[in-house]
Order: structure tokens, then C-alpha cells, then sequence
């Protein structure tokens, strides 16, 4: 009974060994226990931009994903790159309005002030440009703020104060990007149909707009070339900032999840210190850079001189219009 | 003073999420933040191997470089903790983690960013150890009580690892060399520029 119940053993002891091999080729060689992903592998296979993700089991399906590569790249971007693009874009742009303004000064208007003056802005059109300005000024430094404020103010204020700064910019941006938001789209209501480019335009540009010469005045009518251009770079730059922002104001909309997130923010910070550079330029020539520039938003009422100057042909319009006075009193004939 | 790292054996993980669950717990971490996951690769295939997940708490770590108020410090543990005194919410370390560590419970403006929410090595934040307001914010302070992390202390198989860098480094290691196989130290090579070489 003993030794028959051992040679059984011994049986089934060869048998299990004898089958193990089989059953490994069925598998073609493969063990799962040995032959499981291995994460280096899985890294080296990625492409850029790509994360590796699994199945989780948690609602959140964007948590699957395990490892991102990309966040480094967006490291160096928000870090190294951002820093050198944004100083030479707005710093640049500074150095070159001084140099404008010292090699050029101030351009003045040719025939002095006529004492007459011409309705260049009705208050629609002054109330949308402030409203978008005194957005964008905000949006502007506060946005200037999150991206190097670290770097250049907050070893002046200390982290605490800094931080409270932040939070109410943070605050700021959020809630004035929709005020902002409408004065671009009605910004492109009321002024698209003076801002199509044409042949006009070309004179101007080839005329370097009379900004580089004393006394030349290419014709324009209510937007010159160099207008036309900033009104094109606030749409355009207005639409992408938005587009891109509302993502970041709404991150659960991104649906592809934190690679949506750094695509925008990228795009968002990239445009914004070009945006803030150009409208630098805008703000010089239309105050500090040119005389009797400024009125046409301050007051909506500017020169006579000057709007013949600068926009002779828009002011033939409004006097055939019956909307401009002809000429400067002192030169009217004595009735 | 020792360099905390997590370390998870992806070959004994059998994705039981109690790890999630007892940090959930642990910290009362509010709904829909989860501090630690557990991410199944190649599910369902041969080799599929799963992988518990928190903050890493990286060497020269990402979410600390780009903080636009630099609300992150590392302690002498080299544990990377924030003071959400300091966080506004921005998002800025969500891009930048590489293991998606950082939370953010729907509470900012128009429901988007609140306070910026993570794993903590249960070392609690910048208040004082064991006070009221550090356990609201940051939950328990284990180390403080001389415990480690309970992910990891109440892990059933004893995947997911807790402690000095060079001490699991070598637990691993041994585990490697015994049973013959490793899927590797999942998470090292991008948090502390090394891995374990077996």
C-alpha cells in the first residue's frame, strides 16, 4: 500500500514536470510573470508630446495617464525660453521707442495747431477703445506678473505680500478677460469696414508712413496702413488670446487634458508678450510720440492741422459730409 | 537625514487601490481629489503590470521651479511640500508634474482651480506639526510621529515602498535578484535622474 501510493506520487511529480515545458511552448515561451512591461521600454517608445498612460479605475479618466515627458519641455519653455522671448520682445521694443524717439522726437504737426477742431472719435468709439485698453493693461501686468514676478518682484515684496499681489492679478485676469472679450468683438464691429486694406495702403507703406521724414504725409482716410495693421494685430491677437485663455479659465474643457493645457498656455504667454510689444508701439506714437495724436482719444476731438496731416483724405469725407468745419475760422470770408 | 522616496514594486502591485483609499482616509482628502492612484498598464494583456502613483517628490522638482509664487519648499527629508497660504491656483505645477500629481478641488472662479492639493509623504505643510490648521490643509503629519507614509506602511504585498532612497533602492534590488525579473522603478529615472540598476 505504501509503496504503491509512492510510485503514484513519483508518477504524478514526473508527470507535472514533464508537462510544464508544453504548456510553456502552447504560450510561445511567454511568462507573464517574467515578461511584464517594463517602464523604461515604455518611456523610450514615446513619442514627444505623448504620456503613458493605463486604465484607472477611479472616475477621473484623465488620471490615467502615468507619466507625462512633456511637462519637462513645458519646464524649459515657461523657465529658459519664455524669459528670453518676452525680454527681447518688450524690452526690445522699449529700447527702439527710445531710440525713435531720440533720433526722430517728437512729430509735430507741421502747421501748428489751427485752433479747429474735427469729431475723429464719437464716444462708442472712444468708450470701446478704453474699455479694451484699460483690459488689456490689466490682463497685461498681471499676466507679466505670473510669469516673471517671481524673478523681478517678488524678492522686493517678500512671499506672503507677493502672493496676495498674485492672487488678486489671478483674480483680475479671470474676470476681466470677458470685458475685454466684448471690446475686441465690438471693436470689430464698428471699425472692420475702415480697416480693409487697400491700394491707398501701399503709398502709405512705401512712404514708411511719413514717420522717418519731416513734412511727408502719405493721403489716408480714416485708418492709415500702420492703423490698419494695429487693428488686425488686436483682432487677430484678441481671438487667439481668448481662444486660448478660455481654455485655461475653463481647464475642464481642455479634453485632452494637461497636453491641451500646456499647448495653450504656451500659445497663450508666446502671443502675449508680442501683443504687449505692439502695443507699446501703438501707445507711444499715439501719445508721447506724436502732437495732437492723443486728442483723438482723449477728447475725440482733434486738429484740424492734424487730421489734414495725417488722414487728408478721411477729412475731405467728412466735410463733403457736411461734418467738418471747411477751413480754420481766422481764414473765413467775412460775410 | 534621510532622502524619502516612494518606490513601487509594479511586480507585486495587485491594484487592490487601498493604498488610494487609506490616503483618502487618512487625510480626509475632499471628493474628486485623489493624492495617490493606481494606474493599470497594458490592461487586460500578457505583462500587464499596475503602478500606485503620488507625488514623487522629485529631485530639482518641476512643480517647485515654475510656482509663479514659489509657495513650494523641500524639507530636510527632502520631501517636497507647499503652503496653500501661498498657492493662487494657477495650474502651473499640473503642467509641469510628471505624474499628475497636483489637485485642485473645483472651488475658483467659475468652478475651475482651488488651492493646489498633493501628496505630502504624510509630513503635513508649513504649520506647526500636529496643529489643527496643519491637519485641515495637509492632513496627518506621520512623520512627525516618527511613522512613514500609510500608503505604503499598509500596503498588502508590499509593492508600494516607503523610506530612505538607498534603503528601498536595496530592497528592490534584492527582490530583482531573488525572483529573477523587474519592471523597473517606475517613476525614478524622471523624478531623481537615476534609477536601480539591477
Amino acid at each position: 500500500m505504501n509503496t504503491w501510493l509512492k510510485s503514484l506520487g513519483a508518477l504524478l511529480a514526473l508527470a507535472f514536470i514533464a508537462s510544464t515545458p508544453v504548456a510553456a511552448q502552447n504560450n510561445n515561451n511567454f511568462n507573464p510573470t517574467k515578461e511584464a512591461v517594463k517602464e523604461e521600454q515604455l518611456l523610450n517608445a514615446l513619442k514627444s508630446g505623448e504620456r503613458l498612460t493605463g486604465r484607472i479605475s477611479i472616475p477621473d479618466e484623465k488620471a490615467a495617464s502615468l507619466i507625462q515627458p512633456s511637462g519637462q519641455e513645458w519646464r524649459v519653455f515657461h523657465q529658459q525660453k519664455l524669459p528670453v522671448i518676452g525680454g527681447v520682445a518688450i524690452l526690445g521694443m522699449l529700447a527702439l521707442l527710445v531710440l525713435f524717439y531720440l533720433v526722430r522726437g517728437r512729430i509735430r504737426i507741421d502747421g501748428g495747431f489751427s485752433g479747429v477742431t474735427i469729431t475723429r472719435f464719437a464716444s462708442l468709439d472712444r468708450f470701446t477703445h478704453w474699455l479694451t485698453a484699460g483690459c488689456f493693461i490689466v490682463l497685461a501686468l498681471s499676466g507679466l506678473n505670473i510669469s516673471f514676478g517671481r524673478m523681478l518682484i517678488l524678492p522686493y515684496f517678500g512671499a506672503e505680500t507677493f502672493a496676495t499681489l498674485t492672487a488678486w492679478g489671478k483674480l483680475a485676469h479671470n474676470y476681466l478677460a470677458f470685458p475685454f472679450m466684448f471690446g475686441i468683438a465690438l471693436m470689430f464691429l464698428i471699425w472692420v469696414r475702415d480697416n480693409i486694406p487697400n491700394k491707398l495702403d501701399l503709398e502709405w507703406i512705401k512712404q514708411g508712413g511719413g514717420l522717418f521724414s519731416k513734412g511727408s504725409h502719405p493721403p489716408a482716410k480714416r485708418f492709415n496702413a500702420g492703423q490698419k495693421v494695429v487693428f488686425w494685430i488686436v483682432m487677430a491677437g484678441g481671438v487667439v488670446m481668448s481662444m486660448s485663455g478660455w481654455f485655461l479659465l475653463f481647464p475642464y474643457l481642455a479634453e485632452g487634458g494637461v497636453s491641451d493645457l500646456q499647448f495653450f498656455t504656451t500659445i497663450h504667454a508666446l502671443l502675449a508678450v508680442l501683443f504687449i510689444a505692439a502695443m507699446l508701439a501703438h501707445a507711444y506714437i499715439g501719445s508721447v510720440g506724436m502732437e495732437g495724436a492723443f486728442d483723438a482719444m482723449g477728447t475725440g476731438e482733434v486738429d484740424l492741422n492734424w487730421a489734414k496731416e495725417h488722414h487728408a483724405l478721411w477729412v475731405e469725407e467728412e466735410q463733403a459730409k457736411g461734418r467738418a468745419p471747411a477751413m480754420p475760422p481766422g481764414a473765413m470770408p467775412a460775410e | 537625514m534621510a532622502r524619502m522616496k516612494f518606490l513601487c514594486d509594479a511586480d507585486r502591485c495587485i491594484e487592490c487601490n487601498a493604498c488610494v483609499t487609506a490616503c483618502k482616509n487618512e487625510h480626509e482628502v475632499p471628493w474628486g481629489i485623489n493624492r495617490r492612484r493606481v494606474v493599470t498598464i497594458n490592461d487586460g494583456k500578457p505583462g500587464e503590470r499596475s503602478v500606485s502613483m503620488a507625488c514623487m517628490h522629485c529631485t530639482d522638482a518641476p512643480c517647485a521651479a515654475v510656482c509663479p509664487v514659489s509657495c513650494f519648499y523641500t524639507t530636510v527629508d527632502a520631501v517636497v511640500l507647499h503652503s496653500k497660504d501661498l498657492c493662487i491656483g494657477c495650474g502651473y505645477c499640473f503642467y509641469a508634474c510628471p505624474f499628475g500629481a497636483p489637485q485642485y478641488p473645483k472651488v475658483g472662479n467659475f468652478g475651475s482651480r482651488g488651492k493646489m492639493d498633493k501628496c505630502t509623504y504624510c509630513a503635513g505643510g508649513p504649520e506647526a506639526d500636529f496643529s489643527t490648521a496643519e491637519y485641515e490643509k495637509y492632513g496627518r503629519n506621520r512623520l512627525a510621529e516618527g511613522k512613514l507614509p500609510l500608503c505604503a506602511e499598509m500596503c498588502s504585498t508590499k509593492s508600494l515602498l516607503a523610506g530612505d532612497g538607498d534603503i528601498i533602492a536595496s530592497i528592490y534590488k534584492e527582490r530583482v535578484m531573488k525572483r529573477g525579473y523587474g519592471s523597473g522603478a517606475w517613476g525614478w529615472k524622471t523624478a531623481y535622474k537615476e534609477t536601480i540598476n539591477v
